[in-house]
């Protein structure tokens, strides 16, 4: 073990996965050793690979090959406890680096260990039995076979999703194996949708093993296979490259991939793009030379400031969003065994179809006339039968939820419920006027939640015999795609009301966040000041298309005018009229948009619904005014505009710490793990500083340049 | 190859218990009302040559305790049989007693055995469903099983899911039926001509159970329509349209042709053919459809050559089903004439010889009739049926 890798393993807090070893006797007499990674933990706890493991794994190897030298063994194997592999590097320890050698030991270090699989006198093997990701997928990757379990939870190389790339041999070894196609499949493209994993079937049919065997025997059927191997059986590779494709299809598909992503994701992620540089140098040249560029690039990703706040951001998204903040003791929820609607147009049924599915439970529709109902319920069978069609949604299971589910013109309907939802007309009378409606027929223990996106649910509540049961429930569009659940607790909303909502959220499989009950919570209400800025762009003479360039440096996932017609610009307008009612100084309600609205369309797109430009009918309605000030202000007063809300949002309670801001921001509104949110970015672009004299984090979430 | 005809000779069972700190069997082991039901059958045949008896098998699904140590072997000592008698214990869940008798009457079809004892118990009330039960993981990890399999009242609502016309409307008015039967059949003396009364001891002195516990025949279609639906919120499957969980022991004399001779015995059926087979164990139910169709082809016969059928009532929906897919009516008169498990219980092991009894016990009273059946559903997702011939038909 090399000197160099010492300060690594100074820190003894790490999780060591140990690599116990035993002999097997082979059919054919000769000798396998198998090494077994395990924590020693049980399933709650994946096997990681830290630095202490990864140094315990390579003196067990190093000893291995002294004994292969001297012919004691003939083999060497390597497998995990039940159900893993390896879940890949142990994150906490190149997270958070404090010095950029550290990132870069730490890969220098997995290379150096796995080198010594490919480099064995001996066969080497890979028993992939369970888990394996990132570095688990990598050290299979490095050995020279694989054998796979067909009942392996999922196998990937998440590390694009993370804002890094495959470090451990994975750009250079997978294309060189399964060709150039396929690993970009598997180490771009999966990544940048929702981290998609791979099933074992498709990663063997993709040639990532050699062979695949059922779950029942699993490693005694690996073993015998090694033991034919070991014997002279020959294992061939079909999928891997040959000149022609290196010379033709894979700086093609390389050119291609650059250019999807550079359409869908613009150009500010970076690891995307790092990963497909190294994909293509891998084309050629030695694997030494492919780990080289690992090491190098790694450390400069490591370190940086995006990779830093997607570290922030999935730990929001995997630890943090798991125990909502400022929740009242799960055991004082109410069981709930009977959902009401109130309204059946298309937010209403999705909700519907939500609840149907999830808590599997009676659910009754109302609407003002039984067209709409039919139509409600008609969508929410349809969509249960389309599930039935993809294959995602068992026949009976759609039985019993289109059984389950029901309408009726009369409250009546809602005598025996737990839970009423409303998603009726945005307008404070209306919902008024249901609520004090729905409290005549409902039990005196069932919940009222509204789904209201910017009126007061207090304001909705007041006049109610038993406010202390109401509740905002705020989902977001498409409601089966976006996670997050704001729940909003109103003057009067009582714990068990709250213990209640969040168990449903929880059931519903949604993000949770516990929000005050003020302004449009926390979602919508920095749209408010997103759009504030964008609007005073237009008043003051900006085009759109300085708007859309102002803010490109966010990386955000839609253009902000893209996203104005998606929402609905009537939608938004009156949304602004009631963030302008809230605090006129700070939100600005234009009658440009007004304007906009009423003649309906923004953008013109092709047939693809790519965008091409703006429609001309919108840029007409512009005001001509000239800019007094540098498109760069756009930018910088969008920043410190949610650099200011966001601080007055903390100090006035609205959410219980500034990590619910950023877990909403990228669960309800899609913003990117390169941001960690919003608020890592304001602070490393020193607009927190500016505008509140300090940064939201201490420790900022930023990297290390040393 | 030897081939001999394998006859039901007769059959016993103790009346039957609810389960639990309130049932009449709370202080009774469940090996004795195996021995009580035992002796009782052999009383009925004071001529036979217990030594002749070539094996005893008795089923049970929970064999620890009262219901372990090979019960079939401990049971048959304790009842005084000659030591030169073996006997063991088997294990199909619902279908024990049904097992052992198909089981025991192939190695009569064989030649191999003249006359056994098959029969089943099961005492719910100290060995609870499931109880010690240890699933291998790999069910869940491989998504192999649905744990809700594991829960037989959530298997009956998936029933009322994958055929939604069979409403719960229905299997209340069928589950009512069912009680009104069986008070009727104990009227006419149908039932208590083969139970063995069983003394029970109680706090409060012995008593002499002689009437099947359970039984409601008071229950009307207003009283259990809106009884609580213990498997899903708003569900269909209550307590009204299902067997009461319940203690009891039966046991039947099987012979073959040589052996009815040999010892000058009167065979109330013929066993004509018998199948097992396996369904999907979320819906356990439906389990009685395959294996009836198979045991009908192998037998050479179909549906409407039947002329009885004793179809066990674990569930009134699953009743249903089994119906339905036969195009029959709810109120067939064929159908369980003297009622069924959801008015006597369903002490696991145990129903499938209760099946045989009254189904030759009708093949008495309708000599017109052929050809009957008893068949029942079984955990994990299984049915079981018998074929039989009515001796006394006269064609």
């Amino acid at each position: 073990m090399l000197e160099k890798f010492a300060p690594l393993f100074v820190d003894d807090s790490e999780v060591i996965t140990h690599s116990f070893v035993s002999d097997v006797a082979l059919k054919s007499g000769k000798t396998l050793a198998l090494i077994t990674l395990d924590n020693l933990k049980d399933h709650n706890r994946p096997t990681t690979l830290g630095p202490l493991t990864l140094k315990e794994l390579d003196e067990v190897l190093d000893a291995q090959e002294q004994r292969a030298k001297n012919g004691e063994i003939h083999g060497i194997a390597i497998t995990g406890k039940p159900y893993f592999l390896a879940a890949g590097a142990d994150l906490s320890k190149i997270g958070a680096v404090e010095k950029k050698i550290t990132g870069r030991l730490y890969v220098e270090l997995g290379h150096y260990v796995f080198a010594k699989l490919g480099d064995s006198s001996v066969p080497t093997f890979v028993f992939i039995n369970g888990l394996a990701l990132g570095g688990g997928v990598e050290i299979a990757l490095n050995a020279k076979y694989r054998t796979l379990n067909s009942a392996a939870p999922a196998l990937g190389l998440p590390e694009v999703f993370l804002g890094i790339i495959p470090g451990w041999g994975g750009s250079y070894l997978l294309p060189n194996l399964i060709g150039i196609k396929n690993a970009l499949k598997v180490i771009v493209e999966n990544p940048l949708k929702q981290n998609r994993m791979l099933k074992p079937k498709e990663a063997f049919e993709m040639g990532m093993a050699d062979v695949m065997f059922e779950p029942q025997r699993f490693l005694e059927q690996s073993i015998d296979w090694a033991d034919e191997v070991i014997n002279g059986k020959k294992v061939k590779r079909p999928f891997e490259p040959g000149t022609l494709e290196r010379k033709t299809v894979w700086p093609a598909a390389v050119k291609m991939a650059r250019g999807m992503i550079k359409d869908r994701l613009g150009e500010v992620p970076e690891s995307p793009y790092v990963a497909l540089d190294l994909i293509e140098a891998a084309r050629s040249g030695t694997r030494d030379e492919g780990f080289k560029r690992e090491d190098d690039v790694m450390e400069e990703l490591v370190s940086g400031d995006k990779f830093r706040a997607s570290m922030y951001a999935f730990n929001l998204v995997q630890k943090h969003a798991k125990n909502p903040q400022g929740a009242p003791d799960k055991s004082l929820a109410r069981p709930v065994n009977k959902v009401g609607v109130v309204g059946a147009g298309l937010m209403a049924s999705q909700l519907a179809l939500l609840f149907l599915r999830r808590l599997e439970v009676p659910v009754v529709m109302t609407d003002v006339s039984q067209e709409r109902i039919d139509k409600g319920l008609s969508y929410v069978r349809a969509e249960l039968d389309k599930l039935v069609e993809k294959g995602r949604l068992d026949p009976d299971d759609r039985n019993r939820y289109s059984a389950n589910l029901s309408g009726s013109l009369d409250y009546e309907a809602f005598a025996d419920c737990d839970w009423v939802i409303e998603a009726v007309f945005e307008e404070m009378s209306v919902k008024q006027e249901v609520f004090g409606k729905l409290e005549q027929f409902v039990p005196e223990h069932c919940i009222l939640a509204s789904n209201t996106s910017s009126l007061s649910v207090s304001e909705m509540a007041k006049n109610l015999k038993n406010p202390e049961r109401v509740v905002g429930f705020h989902f977001f569009n498409p409601v089966a795609v976006m996670p997050l659940l704001e729940v909003a607790r109103a003057d009067k909303t009582d714990d068990e009301t709250m213990a209640t909502a969040m168990a449903v959220g929880k059931k519903l499989k949604k993000t949770t966040v516990i929000v005050k009950d003020e302004a449009a919570f926390v979602v919508n209400r920095l749209f408010g000041v997103l759009l504030s800025e964008q609007m005073r762009a237009l008043d003051d003479g900006f085009s759109f298309e300085d708007i859309s360039e102002a803010v490109k440096p966010l990386g955000l996932p839609m253009d902000p005018f893209d996203l104005l017609e998606l929402v609905g610009m009537h939608v938004a307008s009156h949304m602004m009229d009631s963030m302008k009612a809230f605090d006129e100084s700070r939100f600005y309600a234009s009658e440009t948009l007004g304007k906009l609205a009423d003649h309906g369309k923004l953008l013109v797109k092709d047939d693809k619904g790519k965008i091409k430009g703006f429609d001309k009918g919108a840029v007409a309605l512009l005001p001509s005014a000239t800019p007094s000030r540098d498109s760069k202000t756009i930018l910088d007063q969008t920043l410190e505009g949610l650099a200011r809300e966001i601080k007055i949002m903390l100090d006035d309670g609205v959410v219980h710490s500034v990590e619910d801001i950023d877990l909403a921001m990228i669960t309800g509104a899609g913003w990117p793990f390169h941001l960690g949110g919003i608020t890592p970015y304001l602070d490393r672009e020193g607009v927190s500083q500016r505008v509140n004299g300090k940064p939201f984090h201490e420790p900022m979430v930023v990297g290390v340049t040393g | 190859m030897i081939s001999k005809d394998v006859y039901f000779i007769d059959g016993v069972r103790t009346p039957f218990g609810r389960a639990g700190e309130k049932g009449v069997y709370w202080n009774t082991r469940a090996d004795d009302l195996v021995v009580k039901a035992m002796m009782g059958l052999l009383d009925r045949h004071p001529d036979l040559d217990k030594a002749a008896i070539d094996d005893v098998a008795v089923a049970a699904t929970t064999q620890t305790g009262d219901q372990g140590l090979t019960i079939g072997r401990t049971s048959a000592i304790l009842a005084g049989l000659p030591e030169s008698v073996p006997g063991f214990a088997i294990d199909r869940m619902c279908a024990g007693a049904m097992t052992a008798v198909t089981t025991t009457g192939s190695g009569i079809g064989v030649g191999m055995y003249d006359m056994v004892l098959a029969g089943g118990v099961e005492h719910m009330g100290r060995h609870p469903m499931g109880d010690g039960a240890d699933p291998n993981p790999r069910f869940l990890s491989e998504k192999l099983v649905d744990s809700d399999a594991l829960n037989m009242g959530c298997t009956a609502e998936k029933i009322h899911d994958r055929f939604p016309h069979l409403t719960k409307e229905r299997a209340d008015k069928f589950a009512v039926g069912s009680q009104q039967k069986a008070a009727k059949a104990y009227e006419e003396g149908f039932i208590q001509k083969d139970l063995i009364p069983v003394s029970a001891a109680s706090d409060s002195g012995w008593q002499v159970v002689n009437r099947d516990e359970p039984m409601r025949p008071e229950t009307t279609m207003e009283g259990i329509s809106d009884l609580k639906t213990p498997f899903r919120p708003h569900g269909r499957v209550t307590a009204g349209n299902a067997s009461p969980l319940t203690d009891g022991a039966t046991i039947s004399l099987l012979a073959g042709e040589d052996a009815v001779k040999k010892h000058g015995l009167k065979p109330k059926m013929k066993m004509v053919s018998f199948a097992f087979a396996g369904v999907e164990p979320e819906i356990m139910g439906i389990g009685p459809i395959p294996s009836t169709e198979k045991a009908l082809a192998k037998a050479g016969i179909g549906m409407d050559d039947i002329g009885l059928i004793e179809i066990n009532e674990a569930f009134a929906i699953q009743v249903l089903s089994f119906i339905d897919h036969f195009g029959l009516e709810d109120d067939d008169p064929r159908i369980n004439k003297y009622g069924g498990a959801i008015a006597f219980g369903h002490p696991l092991a145990s129903s499938g010889v209760r099946l045989m009894n009254q189904l030759a016990s009708q093949f008495e009273n309708h000599p017109e009739v052929r050809y009957g059946l008893t068949t029942m559903c079984i955990g994990l997702g299984m049915g079981g049926t018998v074929i039989w011939e009515n001796t006394g038909w006269r064609g």
